[in-house]
C-alpha cells in the first residue's frame, strides 16, 4: 500500500515537474541567436568561477568556525602577517579575472560588429509604446500592450502572455543579420528581448545601434528595460521571426493595409460612430496619462473633463492632438494615428465625462495631415 | 598673546544640559552620534515601509493596492531615504561615537559645525518627505533620476527634492571635513597613522570620497535645476544638450557612493572579527593599502553601470577591465578576515553573528557583483532584478548588517548596560533568514528576464516574487525587536564592563562604561594593543 501510494507520488512528481520547471525558472535563457548562446555560455563560467571561489572561501571559513572556536578549546594562535600569502591572494585573483576577460572581450567585440546589416529597422520609444520604422520600406508602425485593462485590475483572469502581449509585433526574418536602430521621442527608454540578447538604451537625440540573427523562426517577448514615467511596466515587445518566404508574404500584405486604409480615411462617419470608435482610440493611447474617466493626475496630467480645450476652438484642441506640446510629456499623435482615429478620439474627448463640444469629422483632419 | 596658558574654567564635572535644548545646541560628539543613529533608526523605517509597500504590490500579478505612479514614488522614496537618510547618516553617527574615543581625543576637532552638519539633515528629509503630499507626487524617477525623465517630465515637486539634495550633501561635506579634522590633528600622542584602529582607516578614506564627489552630485542637480527652470539644455538634446551626460556626472558621483556606504562597513568587520576570534586582524597593512585602492579605483568605473547606453567598444572594455579590477582588493579584505578567524578560539555574539553574516552575504554581492562587470553578460543583467539582488546584498546584509553589528558591539560602551543576547541572536537569525528570502529569489527573477522599477509582472514571475514578499515582511517586523532591545538596552540592563568583551582591544575599551561626556579630557598614553606582546 505505501509502495503503492509512493509510486503515484514519484509519478505526480514526474508531472508535475516540467511545470514547476516553467513557472521557478532560476537562470537566464540561452536563446535564439549565436550571440545569446555566447552570452550564457560566458554568464555561466563566470558562475561557476564563482562557485569555485566562494567553496574554497567560505569553506576556510566554515572549517574554522567549526573547528576554532573557544567552546572546543582552541587557543588563538598568533600569526597576523605573511607577506607570501598576501602576494599569492594577489595574483591568483588577478589571473582568474584575466581568464574572464578574455572570452568577455571575443563575446563583446562579436556584439559590436555592426556591418553589413541585411534590414534596418527604426526603433523609437515613445511613453509607453514602440514604434517601428523599416528603413527603405514602406512600413511604420507602433506596437502597444494588447492586455486589457480588466486583467490588469484583477477583474478578468490573466491570459497566458499577460503584459508580454502587443497588438503588432516587430516582424523580422530568420536568419538575416537585422540592424536595430534604437532612439525614442521623449525619456529614455531600453529595448530588451532575452532571447535575442539585444539590450540598448534608446536616448532622446541620440541614435544608437544594434543587430541579431536569429536562427529559428519563433516568438520572442520583452519588455522595456529602463524606467520611463508611471507606465514602464506596460509596454512589452514582442517580435516574430517569420520565414524567409513568410516574410516576404507578411512585406507584401502590409503595403495593401496601407492601402485599404488610407480608404477608410476618407469615410464619412456619424457622431455615433466617432463615439464608439474614439472610446477604443482614448482607451490605448490616452487614457494612461488622462485617466479612463477624463480626470488625469493632478500636477503631473491634466484632465480633459471639464477642460475649456474641449469645450472651445476645435481648431486649437486638434492642434494640441496633432503636434503634441513641446516640453510637456503631451506626444503628436498626427504621426501616431489616422485620420478616421484621430476625428473619433478628438470628438470623443470633446462630448464625454460631461464636455459639450463640436464633432470633429474625418475630413477636417485628413486636410490638416496633408499640410 | 599667552592664550593657551590662559586656565580653563573647568569644575571637574561638565555634564550636559538637560531637557531639549541638551539635543539642540549640543556639540558633543556623542550627543551628536547618537542623534545621528535614532535619526538614521527612524529613517530606516520610513523607508522600509516603503519597502513593504512596494513587496506588498508585488506580491501576486496585477495591480492590487497602489497605483503605478504611487509605486514608482515609493521606489525612489526608498531608494534616496534608505541611501541618504538611513545608511549614511548612521555612519556618519559611529563616526562622531567612535574616532574621538578610538583616537583618545576629548570631542571632535569642530564641534559646532557637527551639530549643524546633523540638524540639517530633519529638515532636509521632511523637505523631501513631504513632496509625497503634493500635486503631482514626489520623485518618481527613480533614486538614480535619469534626465530627461526627472527633468522635462518631472512633477512639480521636483524643485523641492533637489534643493533637499542640496541640504544632503551640504551636511555630508561637513560630516566628512569634520572626520578629516579630528583624524589628521587630534590623535594621542604617540598614535602613527598606521596605529589607528581600521574602522578610523575607513573612515577617514571615506571622507575624503565625500568631500571629493558630494560637490558632483550637488553639481548634477544644479544642472537639473537649471534645465528646469533657467532654460538651459544640459541634459536636453533639443536644446544641444545630451542625456546621457547626466548619467556620466551621476554615476561619477554615484559610484564612490556606494563606496562610501560600504568602506566604514569594512571597519566596523575588521573591529569585530578580531575580537570574537581572539586574534590579531590578520594583514592590517594590506587592509588599509586594500580601502585605499577600492577608493581610488572608485573613480573609473562609473560607467559600468551604464553599459547599455550605446558607449563606443573601446570604453566599454576599458570599463569592464576596471571594475573587474575592483576584484582584487576586496578579495584581499574578505581573504584576510578569513585568515583572522583561521586558528582563532571563536565565540559568537550577537555583534559576531551579523559580521559573519556580513563577511558571507557580502560575498555574495561581490560575486554576483563581479557578473555583473562582465560587459556583454550585463546586457542582459543591466535594469533586472539581478541587479537589484545584485545591490541589496552588498547594502542590507553588507552596510546594513555592519551597522547592526556596530550597534551590539559598542551599545555596552556607549550605554553602560549589557543588551539582552538571546534577543540579539533572535533578532540575527530572524534577519538573516528574511533577508534571504527576500533577496536571493531576486536573482533568479532578474535572470528570467524581470526588469526592475515595475508594478507588475508577467506571470511566470510570479511565484518567486510571492516569496520575496514574505521574506520582505519577516526582515521587516524583524527589526521591531532591534528597536526594543536597544530601548531596553539604555534603560536597563545588566552592568557592562569597561572592556565588555574579552577579546577587545583599542582605547575606546580603557574608558568606562558608559564614557564620561568628554571622552578623553587629557590625551591617554598610547601603546599599541599588539606591539608590545609581539
Amino acid at each position: 500500500m505505501i509502495r503503492r501510494i509512493g509510486r503515484v507520488l514519484f509519478l505526480a512528481g514526474l508531472f508535475y515537474a516540467p511545470l514547476v520547471a516553467a513557472q521557478w525558472q532560476v537562470n537566464l535563457v540561452e536563446g535564439a541567436t549565436e550571440i545569446s548562446r555566447s552570452v550564457y555560455n560566458l554568464h555561466m563560467i563566470i558562475f561557476y568561477i564563482c562557485v569555485a571561489i566562494a567553496v574554497v572561501v567560505f569553506g576556510v571559513m566554515f572549517w574554522s568556525i567549526i573547528w576554532h572556536r573557544k567552546s572546543r578549546g582552541a587557543k588563538a594562535a598568533h600569526f597576523h602577517e605573511s607577506t607570501w600569502v598576501e602576494i599569492i591572494w594577489t595574483i591568483v585573483p588577478v589571473v582568474i579575472l584575466v581568464s574572464m576577460a578574455v572570452p568577455a572581450s571575443t563575446t563583446l567585440i562579436q556584439m559590436y560588429d555592426k556591418n553589413s546589416a541585411d534590414i534596418d529597422i527604426q526603433i523609437t520609444g515613445y511613453q509607453w509604446k514602440w514604434r517601428y520604422k523599416y528603413l527603405n520600406q514602406d512600413i511604420d508602425f507602433f506596437s502597444s500592450l494588447a492586455t486589457p485593462q480588466e486583467q490588469i485590475s484583477n477583474e478578468q483572469a490573466k491570459g497566458d502572455h499577460y503584459l508580454l502581449e502587443v497588438d503588432k509585433p516587430l516582424v523580422i526574418p530568420a536568419g538575416k543579420k537585422v540592424r536595430f536602430l534604437l532612439t525614442s521621442n521623449d525619456v529614455i527608454h531600453s529595448w530588451w528581448v532575452p532571447a535575442l540578447a539585444v539590450k540598448k538604451d534608446a536616448i532622446p537625440g541620440f541614435v544608437n545601434e544594434s543587430w541579431t540573427r536569429v536562427d529559428e523562426p519563433g516568438i520572442y517577448r520583452g519588455q522595456c528595460a529602463e524606467l520611463c514615467g508611471r507606465d514602464h511596466g506596460f509596454m512589452p515587445i514582442v517580435v516574430e521571426v517569420k520565414s524567409q518566404d513568410d516574410y516576404a508574404l507578411w512585406v507584401a500584405e502590409q503595403a495593401s493595409l496601407k492601402v485599404a486604409e488610407a480608404q477608410s480615411a476618407q469615410q464619412e462617419m456619424s457622431q455615433a460612430q466617432l463615439m464608439e470608435r474614439g472610446e477604443q482610440v482614448y482607451k490605448g493611447a490616452c487614457a494612461a496619462c488622462h485617466q479612463q474617466e477624463g480626470q488625469g493626475i493632478p500636477g503631473v496630467f491634466p484632465a480633459l473633463a471639464g477642460s475649456p480645450l474641449m469645450t472651445g476652438d476645435p481648431a486649437e484642441h486638434i492642434n494640441v492632438v496633432l503636434h503634441g506640446r513641446s516640453g510637456t510629456a503631451m506626444q503628436a499623435f498626427g504621426e501616431q494615428l489616422n485620420a478616421a482615429d484621430l476625428a473619433s478620439v478628438i470628438t470623443y474627448e470633446r462630448n464625454s465625462w460631461g464636455n459639450q463640444g463640436d464633432m470633429v469629422t474625418v475630413q477636417q483632419i485628413s486636410e490638416l495631415l496633408k499640410e | 598673546m599667552g592664550s593657551l596658558e590662559q586656565p580653563v574654567h573647568s569644575t571637574g564635572h561638565h555634564g550636559p544640559a538637560t531637557g531639549i535644548t541638551r539635543w539642540l545646541y549640543t556639540t558633543n560628539h556623542k550627543d551628536i552620534g547618537t542623534l545621528y543613529l535614532l535619526f538614521s533608526l527612524m529613517m530606516f523605517f520610513i523607508g522600509g515601509c516603503m519597502a513593504l509597500t512596494i513587496r506588498a504590490e508585488l506580491f501576486q500579478p496585477g495591480l492590487q493596492l497602489v497605483r503605478p505612479e504611487f509605486f514608482n514614488q515609493m521606489t525612489t522614496s526608498h531608494g534616496l531615504i534608505m541611501v541618504f537618510g538611513a545608511v549614511m547618516p548612521a555612519f556618519v553617527g559611529l563616526a562622531n561615537w567612535l574616532i574621538p574615543m578610538m583616537i583618545g581625543a576629548p570631542d571632535m576637532a569642530l564641534p559646532r559645525m557637527n551639530n549643524w552638519s546633523f540638524w540639517i539633515l530633519p529638515f532636509a528629509f521632511t523637505m523631501m518627505l513631504s513632496t509625497l503630499l503634493m500635486e503631482g507626487g514626489g520623485p518618481n524617477f527613480g533614486w538614480t533620476f535619469y534626465a530627461p525623465l526627472s527633468t522635462t517630465y518631472a512633477p512639480p515637486s521636483v524643485t523641492f527634492f533637489i534643493f533637499a539634495v542640496h541640504m544632503m550633501g551640504i551636511s555630508s561635506i561637513m560630516g566628512a571635513i569634520n572626520v578629516i579634522a579630528t583624524i589628521l590633528n587630534m590623535r594621542t600622542p604617540g598614535m602613527k597613522l598606521m596605529d589607528m584602529p581600521l574602522f578610523v582607516w575607513t573612515w577617514l578614506i571615506t571622507a575624503f570620497l565625500l568631500i571629493a564627489v558630494m560637490p558632483v552630485l550637488a553639481g548634477v542637480v544644479t544642472m537639473m535645476l537649471m534645465d528646469i527652470h533657467f532654460g538651459t539644455s544640459f541634459f536636453d538634446a533639443a536644446g544641444g544638450g545630451d542625456p546621457v551626460l547626466f548619467q556620466h556626472v551621476f554615476w561619477f558621483f554615484g559610484h564612490p557612493e556606494v563606496y562610501i556606504m560600504i568602506l566604514p562597513a569594512f571597519g566596523v568587520v575588521s573591529e569585530i572579527i578580531p575580537t570574537f576570534a581572539r586574534k590579531r586582524l590578520f594583514g592590517y597593512t594590506s587592509m588599509v593599502y586594500a580601502t585605499a585602492s577600492i577608493a581610488i579605483l572608485s573613480f573609473i568605473v562609473w560607467a559600468h553601470h551604464m553599459f547599455a547606453v550605446g558607449m563606443p567598444l573601446a570604453g566599454e572594455l576599458f570599463f569592464m577591465y576596471s571594475t573587474m579590477l575592483i576584484a582584487v582588493p576586496t578579495g584581499v579584505k574578505v581573504f584576510n578576515w578569513v585568515a583572522t578567524m583561521y586558528r582563532g578560539s571563536m565565540t559568537f555574539e550577537t555583534p559576531m553573528l551579523f559580521a559573519l553574516a556580513f563577511v558571507v552575504l557580502f560575498t555574495i554581492g561581490g560575486f554576483s557583483g563581479l557578473m555583473l562587470a562582465i560587459a556583454p553578460a550585463d546586457f542582459q543583467y543591466h535594469d533586472t532584478y539581478f541587479v537589484v539582488a545584485h545591490f541589496h546584498y552588498v547594502l542590507v546584509p553588507g552596510s546594513v548588517f555592519s551597522i547592526m553589528a556596530a550597534a551590539y558591539y559598542w551599545l555596552p560602551k556607549w550605554t553602560g548596560h549589557m543588551y539582552n543576547e538571546s534577543m540579539g541572536k533572535l533578532h540575527f537569525w530572524l534577519s538573516f533568514i528574511g533577508v534571504n528570502v527576500t533577496f536571493f529569489p531576486m536573482h533568479f527573477l532578474g535572470l528570467a528576464g524581470m526588469p526592475r522599477r515595475i508594478p507588475d509582472y508577467a506571470l511566470q514571475f510570479a511565484d518567486f516574487n510571492m516569496v520575496a514578499t514574505f521574506g520582505a515582511f519577516l526582515f521587516g517586523f524583524s527589526q521591531l525587536l532591534f528597536v526594543y532591545n536597544i530601548i531596553s538596552c539604555i534603560r536597563s540592563g545588566k552592568k557592562a564592563t569597561d572592556n565588555v568583551w574579552e577579546g577587545s582591544h583599542g582605547l575606546e575599551w580603557t574608558l568606562s562604561s558608559p564614557p564620561p561626556y568628554h571622552s578623553f579630557t587629557e590625551p591617554p598614553v598610547f601603546k599599541h594593543p599588539y606591539k608590545d606582546n609581539g
